[in-house]
């Protein structure tokens, strides 16, 4: 099963510092780990470090990968004036390095991929024309065709209605658990982190201020430094941990 | 998400990839439809001439060079053969730049044009027409090509080295080409104003562009070019088709944007700075050819790139066609039909297309 460690971890942009010593505890496939902080704190930033896009000192440490590109990773931002269908955008993510031959295999994969996030019926669209909704739900596709054993997921459900919202999660904590795949994804709804995710690191101006399990590391007193708001976290009547706001401080 | 599950099942959307399989084969029948028509365009552009001859003395000509007389086996071979096929070239390679062009900088506008180097191109040749100068020393047959391709390539590396600069996005790169375009057309005015009214004349018929000047030698060299050319951008393709998705998604790929962009402009500069050396500068085909490959292909590389490639050289050569039978006798210079046939022709095209073609 694979594994992922951040070890002392830094990331600048220019001269600028994002990210100094992240260090996190090793986190392993089959999980789901949410990455938390308010805008500008380095999500996004730390993603890319990840992935390799920023240099900087420090370790990201993988090990038990079985494949040569263990790690995919969807992007924030979204949308192109490619004259493409669904299914070619899907299809050009997964053939990244490989022969310009499409094998059946490949086609495969890119069947499963939008039957798993349900919008095989958009395939023949063009991309230029989805909605900001439909185009997020096919960039995850393309991040997840890539059969990869470790998920990046920059703020996927953040152009979603509520409904998708929640069925995405929840496929994607059924894929994690099913493809012992680890997914980290960065999320603005805590509510959504608290009910769907196993761990949570906080980021704060480029620090990691907490990591750990989601309902250990989600405290009033954390919303209030990091998010500056007032909320408290009660168990609903079936017993579910739920975020309520009062305020913003 | 679940309304969308249930229309695919309902619909029963064909499963494994049977949508795209056939979406394969309408692209290579359209390829194969482009192929033949080129062949044709290729026949009638060999047939027509101040001497003429029937279609089928030519297909004759052409298969069986034994069975014809000695007269049109020189006409077609040494005279006609090495224009009507440097119209193809000249038309793949000026598209194929054209279209990496668009796709590494993101910009429908793109082309040899909108970067400067046919630009550069004309001035180099400019040079020599009207005081003689050669740029590097050079057999006097290819004085003026060889000025042109050393004015296009130094146009093309200025933009290189600049864009390698800090901060530089893709606007900058295009801003910067214009900026050459418009540098190479005031040095074109001042070497008009001082130079001779023949000379004036020479440089003004050479930038209307022509491929009467085609020999054989040129041919090959430019053959060479796109020969070596193309299978290097071939392999790139799926890289290539990624950078129209904007660089963070291509980077989230594993594709470096950067280095791409340049490895590219390098190789389309090549390509560009040879034919318009050779032809002169002909105008929109590299503008136009990747834009109806666009609308016939979709920008999947793999049937984008033959698709460019094509369209460009069935339109220059239907443009060398056009520029023999309007006025029966002239062959009015092929950059000047180009544009007065082509660019309406495109018009009409993009505004009866159905679908955003970019
Ligand atoms: N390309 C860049 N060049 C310079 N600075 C950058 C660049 N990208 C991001 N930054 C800076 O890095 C910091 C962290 O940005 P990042 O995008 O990682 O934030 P984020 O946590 O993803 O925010 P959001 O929730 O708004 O997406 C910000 O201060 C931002 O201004
Ligand atoms: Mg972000």
């Amino acid at each position: 099963m694979v594994t992922l460690t951040l070890d002392c971890l830094s990331a600048h942009y220019g001269r600028s510092q994002i990210l100094s010593e992240i260090t996190t505890p090793t986190f392993a496939g089959g999980q789901i780990v949410s990455l938390l902080g308010p805008n500008a704190a380095g999500k996004s930033t730390l993603f890319r470090r990840i992935l390799g896009l920023l240099k900087g000192s420090g370790e990201v440490r993988i090990e038990g990968a079985t494949s040569e590109r263990p790690v995919a990773y969807m992007p924030q931002e979204t949308g192109s004036t490619a004259v493409l269908t669904v299914y070619e955008s899907v299809l050009l993510a997964r053939m990244q390095g490989r022969s310009l031959k499409v094998q059946p295999d490949d086609l495969h994969e890119v069947d499963r991929s939008l039957e798993d996030l349900g919008i095989a019926s958009l395939g023949e669209r063009d991309i230029s024309d989805l909605s900001g909704g439909q185009r997020q739900l096919v960039s995850a596709a393309q991040a997840l065709v890539q059969a990869p054993e470790i998920l990046l997921l920059d703020e996927p459900t953040s152009a979603l209605d509520l409904h998708r919202q929640i069925n995405l999660l929840d496929i994607l904590r059924r894929l994690a658990r099913e493809r012992e795949m680890l997914i980290i994804a960065s999320l603005h709804d805590i509510g959504h982190a608290l009910r769907f995710t196993d761990q949570a690191m906080v980021l704060e101006n480029g620090q990691l201020v907490a990591c750990g399990t989601t309902e250990q590391v989600v405290t009033p007193a954390l919303l209030r430094q990091v998010f500056q708001v007032d909320a408290r976290i009660e168990p609903c009547s079936r017993g579910r941990p739920q975020l309520i706001v009062e305020a913003a401080v | 998400m679940s309304s969308d599950t249930a229309v695919s099942t309902n619909a029963n959307t064909p499963r494994e990839g049977a949508f795209y399989r056939a979406l394969v084969i309408r692209r290579q029948l359209i390829l194969a439809a482009l192929t033949m028509a080129l062949c044709l365009s290729l026949c009638v552009d060999l047939a027509l001439g101040p001497a003429r001859y029937g279609l089928g003395e030519v297909v004759t000509a052409l298969f069986m060079p034994d069975n014809v007389s000695q007269s049109v086996r020189v006409v077609l071979w040494e005279i006609r053969m090495p224009v009507a096929l440097m119209a193809l070239v000249v038309g793949a390679s000026l598209s194929i730049a054209g279209a990496q062009m668009q796709t590494i900088l993101s910009n429908p506008l793109a082309s040899p044009f909108t970067l400067g180097i046919s630009a550069g191109a004309s001035f180099g040749a400019a040079l020599a027409l009207a005081f003689g100068v050669s740029l590097v020393p050079a057999a006097v047959d290819y004085i003026i090509p060889i000025n042109a391709f050393v004015m296009a390539m130094l146009t093309a590396g200025a933009i290189h080295l600049l864009s390698m600069r800090r901060g530089v996005t893709i606007e900058t790169i295009v801003l910067l080409g214009i900026a050459m375009v418009f540098i190479f057309n005031s040095l074109m005015a001042l070497i008009q104003f001082f130079a001779s009214q023949q000379a004036v004349s020479a440089v003004v018929f050479w930038t209307m562009g022509s491929l009467t000047k085609a020999t054989w030698p040129k041919l090959w060299i430019a053959v060479g070019v796109l020969a070596v050319i193309l299978p290097l951008l071939a392999r790139r393709g799926w890289a290539l088709t990624a950078m129209r998705l904007g660089d963070a998604k291509a980077e989230s790929l594993g594709v470096n944007p950067r280095a791409l962009r340049l490895e590219v402009l390098v190789l389309v500069s090549l390509l560009a700075a040879i034919s318009v050396a050779f032809v002169g500068t002909i105008g929109f085909i590299g503008l136009v050819g990747p834009h109806i490959a666009r609308l016939l292909l979709g920008e999947d590389q793999r049937f984008f790139l033959p698709g460019s490639a094509l369209c460009g050289a069935l339109i220059l050569s239907v443009g060398s066609v056009l520029s023999k039978i309007i006025l029966p006798g002239t062959i009015i210079p092929i950059g000047i039909i180009t544009s007065l046939v082509g660019i309406p022709f495109f018009l009409f095209l993009v505004l009866n297309h159905k679908k955003a073609s970019w």
